[in-house]
């Protein structure tokens, strides 16, 4: 049997990776990935809390994740979009209109 | 008894005709003015005279009559002052001097200041004076007396500095008040350490506390509580009575009006330093310390204002040092344990100095503001009742029999000769009798005889209205007839005085007569020798200025450092000037303008506002408008979190965490 | 060595490296198809547990939909390399350090935690699905009708913000 604590390692450094890229990544789509691979990284650490008490309750949670990660992907993605069109980049750190 | 149930009325109505006057009566003509202000005393003075008659009518065991408690001013935990007015033979003696001189004055002020623009701010002024006064010789306990006290003190700033326009005016009214003021503190001491040894502040209560036998005497050299009470008392004293070394203003003090000074700075306020020691005689007498320092202080001064009194040439300067030369006299009434005679002597002042000072008035007025007696001469013949009067109120100052100086001055001369250790005290007494009678005198030869020393083209002399020289022959009479109330049994008279102030003021000490006819045979040598010293002083001063005018130069020249010693009143002021003002200047000046308030406090108000300033400078880069470093911040603000919650289990039930 | 945790690590090693490269990749397509090998990962190690369920909705929705979504996006916006600006002088400067960070606090909360308890096929009463699915439709019913609120509003809002301009 593999000890619950491993899991919740390998979440948390799935979720210390998604950090790093949110960080570092310029193109806007990378980032939102990056935003993907951090809600997978907790989506792991609930399902494996879940079997440890016997309950069911974090898989339930997880696709109430997954659910809102879709609708929020599919928004997100029409925004993203919209500012390829009106700013001809996909690069974030050209979306600087609010600079002083 | 209807007046003696609502003693409020009698300082109220100078307060309500101060108020009236104040508010409304700059448009008012002088009569109206006058009306008001004179009817406000003069039915204070019939309401005081109904509440005497009452007293007396009082059957003995009534007496002592109860404190009236009118309404709760403080009330904190135990301690209870409030707004209470008692009368008893004390207050009865003040009452009519206060009551009855301030009314003479106010009459002589309407003609006096008749021509003076701010009239009605003046009588205002007086009035507002008159309820303070009353406030302070009725006061049941010390709170209410330090209101009227600090009230006085208050109407002296206003009316010595009533020429507001004029610098030296306004300086002497502000001198006034700061050096009451240093006084005042030493009061408020005292009246610390009375509530915390007493618990409380009310004169009975406080009196008969202290008269229980548990407290022992304290010999000279021993400074209980006693002691350290009754002189913090007395340094309040030294102030309003303006005794050594807080006399320093009264002299400046006659910038003011004249009638100003001769109610404030002669007859009433300056008095209220001896009404305060001869209230708390009980706790002065269970001190002998505090007497013996109240006489030594009484003495010294008298003597050393007379000195200053023989060179001076402003007519009202010689009188204000001779009032804090007879101050001084009341003083040492009350160290040797006479206060009964101080206060005699307390009343005999009042008329005398009071007509000194308005008959000084007059003379003025009669000049035409002239004031340095130099440059007068020769008016006995051009203003009858004004030479008159004045020469009456000089004899009585002078101790001549049978005026009323004469047997005031006597008893403290007899009180301080026969209480132990009193020599010295009689002999530097009788000294200064002798000086005042030379230096009055010296007054009016200068003043009346002569020949004139003013042109006569210019200065038309004339005499005063008859609302002038109505109080002066008013209060000529009473410096005349004023002392036989209290004549001791051996002239004649029924030393009604000492005993009708015997229930207040405990028969002093050493003034017992221990043997009747050895007594009497010592008064009588002792008043011999006094007349003695006053015609002596008459004598010399006849001899320099009316047979010898130029002596008075010559000697003035040979004895030139003394001579100028005297003159600049031995460099008091310049003293004062160099060790307290000019350090206390340079200490505000340079710690706390410059450093504490400038540095300090504009310092650190500044700094955060600039230190607001510069955060929020630093602040600002977050808001940069670029995306990436706002992800960033998200992290950070995620790493805060969790780090609160793991280092700080306590917040963990406040973000959801069960275990 | 039980065969479970070879399995684990195999799988674990997988959704690293995949995760890795999604880092290092310059072209978002390809990080996009790393992503997509992190989450068959992530449904295998479902299946290790025992949720099989939750395996499958994984891959279906978040690898068939959601990833789908993403390639097709790249695809349309013409997405190139990733150019190389670096005007964000803060995430340069904080960005490792503050991984490092997030990365200690979390190892030190699971060191101290006491879950060691072994996960892993368990003798539950019920197969997985019906366990989730009674649960889903008795205690969580009015979360799972809100949801389906929430992707008609996002259906209408994606559809919204990628209309063409009324030009």
């Amino acid at each position: 049997m593999v000890p619950t604590s491993y899991y919740l390692i390998l979440s948390a450094v799935l979720f210390g990776l998604g950090v790093v890229a949110f960080v570092f990544k310029r193109n806007v789509i990378t980032i939102f990935m990056s935003i993907e691979l951090m809600l997978n990284a907790v989506n792991l650490a609930f399902v494996a809390f879940s079997q440890a008490r016997h309950q069911s309750d974090g898989q339930v949670f997880v696709l109430f994740v997954i659910v809102v990660a879709a609708a929020e992907a599919a928004v997100g993605l029409g925004i993203i979009i919209l500012m390829a069109r009106n700013r001809q980049s996909l690069n974030v750190e050209r979306v600087d209109l609010l600079k002083l | 008894m209807p007046i003696l149930d609502h003693l409020w009325i009698i300082p109220l109505l100078p307060l309500l005709g101060s108020a009236i006057n104040g508010l409304l009566g700059g448009k008012w003509p002088n009569k109206i003015v006058n009306s008001v202000a004179l009817g406000a005393t003069g039915l204070s003075f019939l309401f005081a005279l109904e509440a005497v008659r009452e007293f007396l009518a009082l059957s003995p065991d009534k007496l002592p009559f109860a404190p009236q408690h009118y309404f709760d001013w403080i009330v904190a935990g135990s301690f209870r002052a409030g707004f209470d007015l008692e009368i008893d033979q004390l207050t009865i003696v003040m009452l009519m001097v206060v009551t009855g001189v301030g009314f003479l004055i106010h009459i002589y002020a309407t003609g006096y200041m008749a021509h003076e623009s701010g009239y009605y701010r003046f009588f205002s002024y007086l009035n507002l004076f008159m309820f303070f006064m009353l406030v302070l010789v009725m006061a049941a306990n010390y709170v209410l007396l330090f209101v009227g006290w600090e009230g006085v003190g208050l109407c002296s700033y206003l009316l010595i500095g009533f020429y507001f326009l004029k610098k030296s005016a306004s300086d002497a009214g502000k001198k006034a008040f700061i050096v009451n003021r240093i006084g005042d503190f030493g009061f408020m001491l005292g009246m610390f350490l009375l509530f915390r040894t007493f618990h409380t502040l009310d004169f009975t209560t406080l009196f008969a506390a202290a008269s229980n036998p548990a407290w022992g005497h304290e010999a000279w050299g021993q400074f209980g509580t006693f002691t350290i009470a009754c002189l913090l008392l007395f340094m309040g004293a030294t102030g309003k009575s303006a005794q050594l070394p807080l006399y320093v203003w009264l002299p400046d003090a006659m910038e003011g009006p004249t009638p100003v000074s001769a109610l404030i700075h002669a007859a009433t306020m300056v008095t209220a330093g001896v009404y305060v020691v001869a209230r708390s005689h009980i706790l002065f007498v269970h001190s002998e310390t505090a007497m013996v320092v109240v006489a030594v202080v009484g003495c010294a001064t008298a003597f050393f204002a007379a000195t200053i009194g023989l060179v001076q040439t402003d007519i009202k300067r010689v009188l204000a040092y001779s009032t804090v030369s007879q101050l001084g006299y009341m003083f040492l009434a009350c160290g040797v344990g006479a206060f009964s005679a101080g206060i005699f002597h307390l009343m005999t002042h009042a008329f005398f100095k009071a007509l000194l000072f308005l008959a000084a008035g007059s003379v003025i007025h009669a000049m035409g503001g002239e004031q340095d007696m130099r440059k007068m001469g020769g008016l006995s013949k051009k203003i009858k009742y004004t030479y008159r009067t004045m020469l009456i109120a000089t004899l009585a100052i002078a101790g001549i029999p049978p005026l009323a100086g004469f047997f005031s001055k006597d008893a403290i001369l007899l009180s301080a000769f026969q209480i132990e250790g009193g020599h010295p005290l009689y002999a530097i007494g009788l000294l200064t009798a002798l000086l005042t009678s030379f230096y009055m005198f010296r007054l009016i030869f200068l003043t009346f005889h002569g020949k004139p020393r003013y042109d006569e083209h210019h200065v038309h002399v004339h005499e005063s209205p008859w609302s002038m020289l109505g109080p002066l022959v008013a209060l000529a009479v009473l410096s005349v007839i004023g002392g036989w109330i209290a004549a001791p049994a051996l002239w004649g008279g029924t030393d009604y005085f000492a005993s009708f102030l015997a229930p207040v003021l405990a028969s002093p000490q050493g003034a017992e007569a221990v043997n009747e006819a050895a007594a009497h045979q010592l008064e009588i040598i002792l008043a011999i020798v006094a007349v003695a010293s006053a015609l002596l002083g008459w004598g010399v001063a006849y001899w320099l200025y009316m047979r010898q005018p130029g002596k008075p130069e010559q000697i003035a020249k040979s004895m030139r450092p003394v001579y100028n010693t005297l003159l600049n009143k031995y460099y008091v002021d310049e003293f004062y000037s160099a060790v307290i003002i000019k350090p206390l200047m340079w200490i505000s000046t340079n710690v706390f303008w410059k450093f504490v308030d400038v540095a300090a406090i504009d310092g650190t108000v500044n700094g955060i506002a600039s230190g607001a300033t510069n955060i929020g400078d630093i602040v600002r880069h977050t808001q940069s408008g670029n995306t990436r470093s706002y992800a960033v911040w998200v992290i950070i603000g995620a790493l805060v979190v969790i780090a609160v919650i793991f280092f700080w289990p306590a917040v963990r039930p406040v973000v959801g965490m069960v275990r | 060595m039980t065969p479970q945790l070879a399995v684990f690590f195999v799988l674990a090693t997988l959704a690293v490296l995949g995760a890795l490269n999604l880092i290092m990749q310059r072209h978002p397509i390809h990080s996009a198809l790393s992503l997509i090998v992190v989450m068959i990962a992530l449904a295998g190690l479902y299946l290790l547990m025992g949720s099989e369920f939750v395996a499958a909705v994984q891959i279906i929705v978040y690898g068939g939909a959601i990833m789908v979504l993403f390639v097709f996006v790249i695809m349309l916006l013409n997405a190139g390399v990733e150019e190389r600006t670096n005007i964000s002088k803060l995430a340069g400067i904080a960005g490792i350090p503050l991984a490092v960070a997030l990365l200690g606090f979390l190892a030190a909360a699971i060191a101290r935690s006491n879950e060691s308890a072994q996960a892993g096929f368990e003798s539950s009463t019920l197969a997985n699905t019906k366990e989730i699915s009674t649960m889903l439709f008795k205690d969580f019913v009015y979360p799972f009708e809100l949801t389906s609120f929430l992707i008609l509003v996002a259906i209408l809002g994606a559809i919204v913000l990628a209309q063409r301009e009324k030009s």
